[in-house]
């Protein structure tokens, strides 16, 4: 049977179980999309491409699978650069399949020609151009293996418009795309080893990353925690991998971390570190980073290991297999939780949480950490956040005390603003049923507002909260603490009105003003179906705290006037 | 401790893709490490290419990149030649004015250092060294002595002694 490019595109997407696309057409592309109007697959119109990569991403942090975006050549392809680079940097399976000029135009400066491989080689995990439709098939397959093996990560494929448009006869192979991964030759003896360490240890502490929620590990992980009953802290990526609410937890770390967590990696003596990759936002001045732990670091991907902190024992391994292995071995061995000899160490931890929990102080204006309680308390924790970055981003994490993985998607590595709508898209289009809110500042909003359109579009049932101080927030903090207070270019008072902005795309807008009208407004947000766009004019100069200084030791927190308070 | 800066050698063997020089260039000036001297060529398996990379670096240093090449897909291995177990090897070709006076410098350095004679044209000839890098240094400095009109480099080659 005769098939064309595009055909096989699909076949192999479809043994691949894609049902959605966020996408954009184009000129390289027509022929993949003529196809698509034949084809059972989803395709999600974005508003700018930014989006569509941003999208699928959101849908692959949600939903655990690979996302899959389709662009055009030339600029439909740089417009995904950044949001290839920021599912790079958090290690995100997404697949983007992008047009390119025709295989002998390749070169020339064809008419929106890029050398897209050559400018993704260092942020995508992989990327392919292919340039036989006999390697098609095959490529696309492996490309999807290869975003979800291992450390997973974006891959780009390259398709030229004649190898779209060419026609093959022969069977697209049924190949088991081979798996690449490898078990860890010595796990057991190293969990051995970790077992021991642990059980030796009176100040022991676990810091979760984003790598047990993308391994799917979070409910061994939680298994593991409670049955040694080890103090658990996260990294912004671990949030929801360990639940807020158990009593093990001692916070997220960092520069924004919680005075517990921060004080609990300063002190303890053995830290056990899974799916981390210690990020100089986490760790802070690195040479006073745990000082007096020994540290065991578990992670699927050898380049983490000893990069920026030198451990002691490291288990180069998926966490299903190595918390299994952990798991079993103690089992095996009757190993108890070495109750009497760390009993002081979690009094010290719960002492350091009541004395100075997160807080802020309130007046006559709405806190925005007050409008993340409250859609806490409304949606009862369970709604996937998506945030954008900023100061609302940290006032996310801090508040709104995520109890399941992946129910905070968030540009963690490399903090791209304009991330949180589009990946609110994807993670809607994902999981229809569940309350999927974009908290944003009035800054970062701005930078792919144009995805409401999407939104009206599909009545994705999206609710965007804008936590509206009139600034770009976190920078003018940080002009407050270390600039001598000179807002440089960082008053954003010349604002668009958010609501009838929602208005002008069809989609409901609320605003609040006052602390007293927040609850009103999040709640008729939420109960009301479709889209909504809520407008909260916070208070404009409110920090974020706790706060460490860039390159001091994470013990050095400054607390604002959040202290006199707590 | 002083750090140990010292030219050290990866063998790397990829998939012989057109961008595979580039992705590894890549990792070394994205992540900051800078290549002493690059050698490549196939393997008996001509889908196979093997590369042999020196950078000046640290021992700890070595270890992040040799990881960092692991990790792309078209590196089938990535790993560091240790010196002395392994025997580390350059080439040059230079080209020397023949004149009757040096004639037989020209030959004792061919002699001496096992050379060879690779072309003689009417008033010049190309010779072929081999060595390590600072027998090589020695050669083409006696090379300048006598005239030497310009040469051409490989990178290092490098092989283990024995199987390990």
């Amino acid at each position: 049977m005769q098939q064309t490019g595009s055909q096989v595109l699909f076949t192999a997407l479809k043994e691949e179980n894609v049902d959605t696309l966020f996408g954009y057409p184009g000129g390289c592309v027509m022929d993949i999309y003529d196809e698509m109007s034949r084809q059972q697959i989803r395709h999600i119109l974005v508003r700018h491409e930014q989006g569509a990569v941003h999208a699928a991403d959101g849908y692959a942090r949600a939903s655990g699978r690979v996302g899959v975006c389709l662009v055009t050549s030339g600029p439909g392809a740089t417009n995904t650069v950044t949001g290839i680079a920021n599912a790079y940097m958090d290690s995100i399976p997404v697949v983007v399949l992008t047009g390119q000029v025709p295989t002998a135009i390749i070169g020339s400066d064809g008419f929106q020609e890029v050398d897209i491989t050559g400018i993704t080689r260092t942020c995508t995990k992989h990327n392919f151009l292919v340039r036989d439709i006999g390697d098609l098939h095959r490529t696309v397959r492996e490309a999807f293996q290869i975003a979800r093996s291992g450390r997973p990560g974006p891959v780009l494929v390259d398709l030229p418009k004649d190898v779209i448009q060419s026609v093959t006869e022969a069977e697209p192979l049924r190949t088991a795309v081979s798996p690449v991964e490898e078990g860890c030759p010595d796990l057991e003896g190293l969990c051995n080893e970790a077992l021991k360490m642990l059980l030796q240890a009176k100040k022991p502490l676990i810091i979760v990353g984003g790598g047990v929620i993308l391994g799917k590990a979070s409910e061994i992980f939680r298994a593991f925690a409670r049955k040694f009953r080890i103090p658990v802290v996260s990294t912004l990526m671990g949030l929801g991998a360990f639940p807020a609410s158990d009593p093990l937890w001692t916070g997220m770390l960092g520069m924004h971390g919680a005075y517990s967590a921060n004080m609990a990696v300063s002190q303890c003596d053995l830290l056990m570190a899974v799916g981390v990759r210690f990020d100089d936002r986490a760790t802070s001045k690195v040479s006073a980073f745990a000082p007096h732990a020994r540290i065991i670091h578990i992670d699927i991907d050898p380049v983490s290991i000893d990069r920026i902190v030198r451990t002691d024992l490291a288990i180069v391994s998926h966490c299903i297999p190595a918390l299994k292995t952990l798991h079993r071995l103690s089992d095996e061995q009757g190993l108890t939780p070495p109750e009497r000899q760390i009993h002081a160490w979690r009094n010290q931890l719960l002492q350091w949480k009541a004395e100075m929990p997160l807080g802020y102080c309130r007046n006559q204006n709405i806190k925005p950490q007050y409008v993340i309680e409250k859609l806490h308390q409304l949606t009862q924790g369970r709604a996937i956040i998506a945030t954008e970055v900023g100061q609302h981003q940290m006032w996310a994490a801090q508040f709104y005390r995520f109890d399941d993985p992946n129910a905070f998607l968030t540009s963690g590595g490399l903090g791209t603003m304009g991330f949180g709508l589009p990946a609110a898209i994807g993670a809607q289009v994902a999981c229809p049923d569940r309350i999927v809110v974009d908290v944003a500042g009035d800054g970062s909003i701005q930078m792919n507002i144009q995805e409401l359109g999407t939104i009206a579009h599909y009545g994705l049932p999206v609710k965007v909260v804008i936590l509206n101080n009139l600034y770009l927030g976190m920078i003018r903090q940080w002009q407050e603490l270390f600039y001598g207070r000179r807002y440089s270019q960082s008053d954003m008072s010349q604002a668009p009105d958010f609501v009838k902005l929602a208005e002008a795309y069809g989609i409901k807008g609320l605003r609040a003003t006052k602390p007293e009208e927040v609850k009103r407004v999040l709640r008729e947000g939420l109960e009301t179906p479709g889209p909504v766009v809520m407008d909260f004019h916070v208070e404009s100069e409110e920090n974020v705290f706790p706060m460490v200084k860039p390159g001091t030791p994470l013990t050095e927190m400054a607390f604002g006037n959040v202290r006199a308070v707590a | 401790m002083p750090v140990q800066f010292k030219e050290r050698a990866i063998s790397v063997v990829v998939n012989n893709r057109p961008d595979v020089l580039a992705r590894i260039a890549g990792t070394f000036s994205a992540r900051g490490f800078n290549i002493e001297s690059i050698s490549a060529n196939i393997t008996r398996n001509p889908a196979v290419t093997k590369i042999i990379i020196t950078t000046l670096t640290t021992p700890e240093t070595i270890t992040k990149v040799i990881k960092q090449l692991n990790r792309l897909v078209d590196v089938l291995e990535a790993r560091r030649l240790r010196r002395p177990q392994a025997v580390c090897r350059e080439m040059i070709i230079a080209r020397v004015p023949l004149t009757k006076e040096r004639q037989a410098a020209i030959q004792e350095l061919i002699d001496t250092r096992g050379g060879k004679t690779v072309s003689i044209e009417p008033g010049s000839a190309v010779l072929e060294f081999t060595g390590d890098r600072e027998d090589l240094e020695e050669i083409l400095t006696r090379l300048e002595s006598l005239g030497m009109e310009d040469f051409s480099r490989t990178g290092v080659i490098a092989l283990e002694r024995s199987k390990s």
